[in-house]
């Protein structure tokens, strides 16, 4: 038996479209040792699932088509394999899994029927043998009491357990190699460690390798052992773990790192790619990250830099590591163009707050029957309190289905709070109505998650920034708000042309800012930020980012910052309040929560978060079970069924809340209970 | 070839009805001489019962047939896709309301309702159309309502309302501009519907009255005559499917056009 378990040599997928040839993988070649983990990492768009797709032989035809390469799963080549013999390969040697558990599994079968369907068709097994299999896989796949969830349906499984699911009918043909695409990006941070942590037992008793692909640095820190890193439909860097993080070699993998957020980068710009990733459609014919690259000459725009070995077997395609070529670089691009300099100064305001909630409850009614009656309600967001300054950032963190996007909405009164208030300026929003409402609506602004849906894809963007200023009468005269639609076109960074094309002729991240634009052209005080930047690629998540800071500092913006990305807290907030189960469980300043975190939430949260630091090395606090229904909350602290230190008092009462210090709360026994 | 079909078919119909006007017709010149002649002595299509041409009689009636289906589909998707757009943009006890009423419209044979309408009425071109559209709007509110539900909790209708844009505006601006494609689709599914329609009710005696012309009542006048002369019932008969045949397959055209998932190809990263 050799080393090598599957050897890709010179694979390339072909996509035919209106818009001409997609070369969505492009001559990729790589190497997967027996029972290693293999991880592609590479931006949306980069050829990533489409490379694991075409190793299944599985892409969808005809459009797309494997133009070229060799792809040897032990020694046999499986092109050359007939569809019939392609078959007997997928599960059987290669098993996958995909991002979106939700919509892998057929809902209108029970689990443990689908994944017996594997068992029988795999390991020729019948009846009662092939249910024991099943209840052994589920057992192995850490899902509790197997007897009972075997005649259960997909519905009845949180998004965790069904992944579990997925990775119990992957394992039952026992695979070599296990394809993992993105497996834990549709999961909550503390779920997404139990699947990581799943995926490695797994692996180390069963010896397979796995192909993980992702774009996340901190799910290939935890997991990897060699990483290959794609961009533009091909592999630019090559190496071991450890290498590859202590020091990464191609430009593109530098700024990939640099343009992460977190703590350490406080008060500092974000390095940033500019640009977007190319499209696939064009030939290319110099280095494909050469008009984004700061490090960029002549030579790179004009020819492909071919592979260059490094010492421990890694490799770089770029020029730069070529000695004689980069001897001859011109000297003005010695330094790069943009540093990670620009300390902005850091202002204090302590003046009375822009915003004050108090109390504040979303009850949603749960209704049944033929008259609509009211059976229970779920409790979104049940008593929360909160305080934003002036020009200040406070960052509300919490997993799905936590109430945060319900605070955001409760806030703006695009949901009414069932109770609470909400003071605005001393103004009390809950008890204005319609045209007074309305009126005061240009103070307090929102921007989405999905830059996609955000926007009628029906308006012009000119149509779409001056709405708030039509409505609102803000600029009366159309020349005005013509020339302040420009005004805020440059200043979120777009060109003035955009305001003739319609949404759809944007990127992700474009789209994001004419949103800003669309916010900023009412002149608000406060922007609820709902999650701007996770539906961005990293080195576009970087651009926002630095603009919404930018943008803090000239006009004096507060911020409501939602999100479940704390390295993004880390670096742009002020101060956090951690949400669990519709309540704040840990409020405090951004130093006080993630360096001295009290809650036994946070501080799991915390622990939970993938590091992408190889020197420090954490004991993650896994969490047990998931999220409990918001229709039916825990009694007492919400979060005593998965609290390591619970004690009998937490499943009686609420605890009232703790000064830890003037700025730091925190709602938990373990601190006393001051009431 | 099948568009170029159904588009020929649908122009012939229209220059007829339009052009009817101004040809020198003679849909109600009595030729004693030459009752229930067949096609081809005289006058192409032949005389009905009455010695009048059909060939006049069926270009004349194209003009009520067009008339009745453009003026019934236009007021009854106006005035359904308002209501049912706004009761699922405003909600509550209107929603409520809406929803009922249209149930009750649709637990009812639409063609039963017309009928006690037009008979309610008495006969005449205008009944025709009030009551076809009393009965036509409930389909199209239906739709509109189901769109605007799922439309209404977008974001750029959530961000519309943040910006303080007043309720009329975001139904103009951000609603029906985006359920107008499966709109337009029933609207000429609805055509062909209505043309069929207002045939019943003339064939029935209480639509177009005698001595106008319309091709329900020529197919009614023809059935007494059906076994010595069927081209009384063939002509227009055979008028009436075309148009509507045409009319479907411009819709089914129309409906894959319109498909907004043709147009997203996408390759997977």
């Amino acid at each position: 038996m050799s080393e090598i378990l599957l050897s890709v040599r010179g694979l390339s997928t072909h996509f035919l479209t209106q818009g001409g040839v997609v070369r969505a993988v492009d001559d990729v070649s790589f190497d997967i040792r027996r029972g290693e983990t293999f991880a592609l990492l590479g931006e949306s768009g980069c050829g990533k699932s489409m490379t694991s797709l075409s190793i299944m032989r599985l892409v969808p035809e005809p459009a797309g088509r494997i133009v070229a390469g060799e792809i040897h799963l032990d020694g046999q080549n499986l092109m050359d394999l007939p569809e019939a013999g392609m078959r007997r390969i997928r599960g059987n040697r290669i098993a996958m899994i995909f991002q979106e558990p939700m919509t892998s599994l057929n809902p209108v079968l029970t689990i443990g029927e689908q994944i017996a369907e594997t068992v029988r068709q795999h390991r020729r097994l019948d009846g009662a043998a092939a249910r024991g299999v099943v209840l052994d896989l589920l057992d192995a796949v850490g899902i509790p009491d197997p007897r009972q969830r075997y005649g259960e349906y997909p519905h009845q499984l949180s998004g965790g357990m069904k992944q579990r699911v997925m990775i119990a009918i992957a394992l039952a043909g026992e695979p070599d190699l296990l394809i993992a695409d993105e497996p834990t990006t549709a999961l909550d941070v503390t779920i997404q460690a139990q699947v990581l942590a799943l995926l490695g037992d797994l692996q180390k008793q069963t010896g397979m390798a796995v192909l993980l692909i992702t774009h996340d640095l901190g799910v290939v820190a935890g997991m990897a052992d060699s990483v290959a890193v794609m961009y533009a439909g091909q592999i630019i860097e090559r190496a071991g773990k450890e290498a590859f993080f202590r020091d990464p070699r191609h430009p593109y993998s530098r700024k990939l790192f640099d343009s992460l957020p977190d703590v350490g980068k406080r008060g500092h710009q974000l390095a940033v790619i500019h640009g977007a990733v190319p499209s696939l459609a064009r030939e290319f014919k110099g280095c494909r990250f050469a008009e984004r690259c700061d490090e960029a000459w002549d030579l790179c725009h004009e020819q492909a830099p071919r592979w260059y070995d490094q010492e421990g077997g890694r490799q770089v395609r770029c020029h730069l590591l070529d000695p004689t070529l980069a001897a001859r670089r011109p000297a003005s691009h010695a330094a790069p163009r943009d540093g990670t300099g620009q300390a902005q100064p850091c202002r204090e305001h302590g003046q009375a707050p822009l915003l004050e909630v108090e109390n504040i409850k979303v009850h949603f009614p749960i209704r049944k029957g033929l008259l609509k009656r009211t059976v229970g309600h779920v409790y979104a967001v049940d008593g929360v309190n909160l305080s934003i300054a002036r020009g200040r950032t406070v960052a509300l963190v919490g997993e799905s289905g936590c109430g945060k996007t319900t605070i955001g909405k409760a806030i703006l009164q695009l949901i009414r709070p069932s109770a609470g208030s909400v003071r605005f300026e001393g103004d009390e929003l809950t008890r204005l109505r319609g045209e007074a409402l309305r009126r005061r609506r240009s103070d307090f602004q929102i921007i989405f998650q999905d830059p996609f849906s955000s926007m009628n894809p029906r308006m012009m963007i000119d149509e779409i920034i001056q709405e708030g200023m039509v409505a609102l009468g803000i600029e009366k005269d159309a020349a005005a708000r013509r020339s302040r639609v420009e005004e805020l076109l440059d200043h979120v960074g777009l060109p003035r042309e955009a305001r003739h094309r319609y949404p759809h002729e944007f990127s992700g991240g474009q789209r994001q800012r004419i949103c800003i634009a669309r916010t900023l052209a009412v002149r608000p005080k406060l922007i609820v930020c709902d999650e701007p930047t996770s539906a961005l690629d990293i080195s576009v998540q970087a651009q926002i980012l630095n603009l919404l800071k930018q943008l803090q500092n000239e006009l004096g913006l507060s911020y409501l910052f939602i999100t479940h990305n704390l390295s993004v807290v880390g670096y742009l907030a002020d101060e956090v309040a951690v949400m669990y189960l519709g309540r704040v469980v840990e409020y405090g300043t951004v130093q006080e929560v993630l360096e001295q975190p009290r809650h036994p939430y946070t501080q799991a949260l915390l622990s939970a978060i993938p590091v992408i630091d190889q020197t420090t090395r954490r004991e993650v606090i896994r969490l047990e079970g998931d999220l409990p229904s918001p229709s039916s909350p825990p009694s007492g602290c919400h979060f005593h069924t998965r609290c390591p230190h619970a004690m009998p008092v937490c499943s009686q009462r609420y605890p009232q809340s703790t000064a830890l210090s003037d700025t730091h709360r925190a709602h938990c026994f373990l601190y006393g209970d001051e009431e | 070839m099948r568009t170029w079909l159904a588009t020929g078919i649908l122009v012939a119909w229209a220059v007829m009805a339009v052009a009817g006007a101004w040809l020198p017709l003679a849909p109600d010149a009595i030729d004693l001489t030459r009752i229930l002649a067949p096609p081809g002595s005289g006058s192409p299509l032949g005389y009905d019962d009455l010695g009048r041409p059909l060939l006049d009689r069926l270009v004349s009636g194209a003009r009520y047939s067009l008339l009745v289906a453009v003026m019934v589909v236009s007021i009854s998707l106006l005035l359904g896709t308002f209501i049912g757009a706004m009761s699922a943009y405003v909600g509550g006890w209107l929603d409520h309301l809406t929803v009922r009423v249209i149930d009750i419209f649709l637990a009812f044979p639409g063609i039963l309702l017309a009928i006690a309408l037009a008979g309610l009425m008495g006969p005449g071109i205008d009944n025709v159309i009030i009551a076809l559209s009393i009965v036509g709007w409930v389909g199209f509110a239906r739709l509109a309502r189901a769109q605007v539900l799922a439309l209404r909790e977008r974001e750029h209708v959530q961000a519309a309302v943040a910006l303080g844009t007043r309720r009329l505006r975001i139904v103009s601006r951000h609603l029906l501009p985006l359920i107008s494609a499966p709109l337009i689709v029933e609207a000429t599914f609805a055509i062909a519907g209505i043309v069929i329609a207002e045939a019943g009710l003339s064939f029935l005696g209480l639509g177009i009255q005698p001595p106008t012309p319309s091709w329900g009542s020529m197919i009614r006048e023809g059935t007494r005559y059906m076994l010595v002369s069927p081209h009384m019932v063939l002509v227009p008969g055979l008028a009436l499917m075309l148009v509507v045949l045409a009319v479907n397959m411009m819709g089914d055209r129309l409906r894959d056009r319109l498909d907004v998932r043709r147009e997203r190809a996408g390759v997977r990263g």
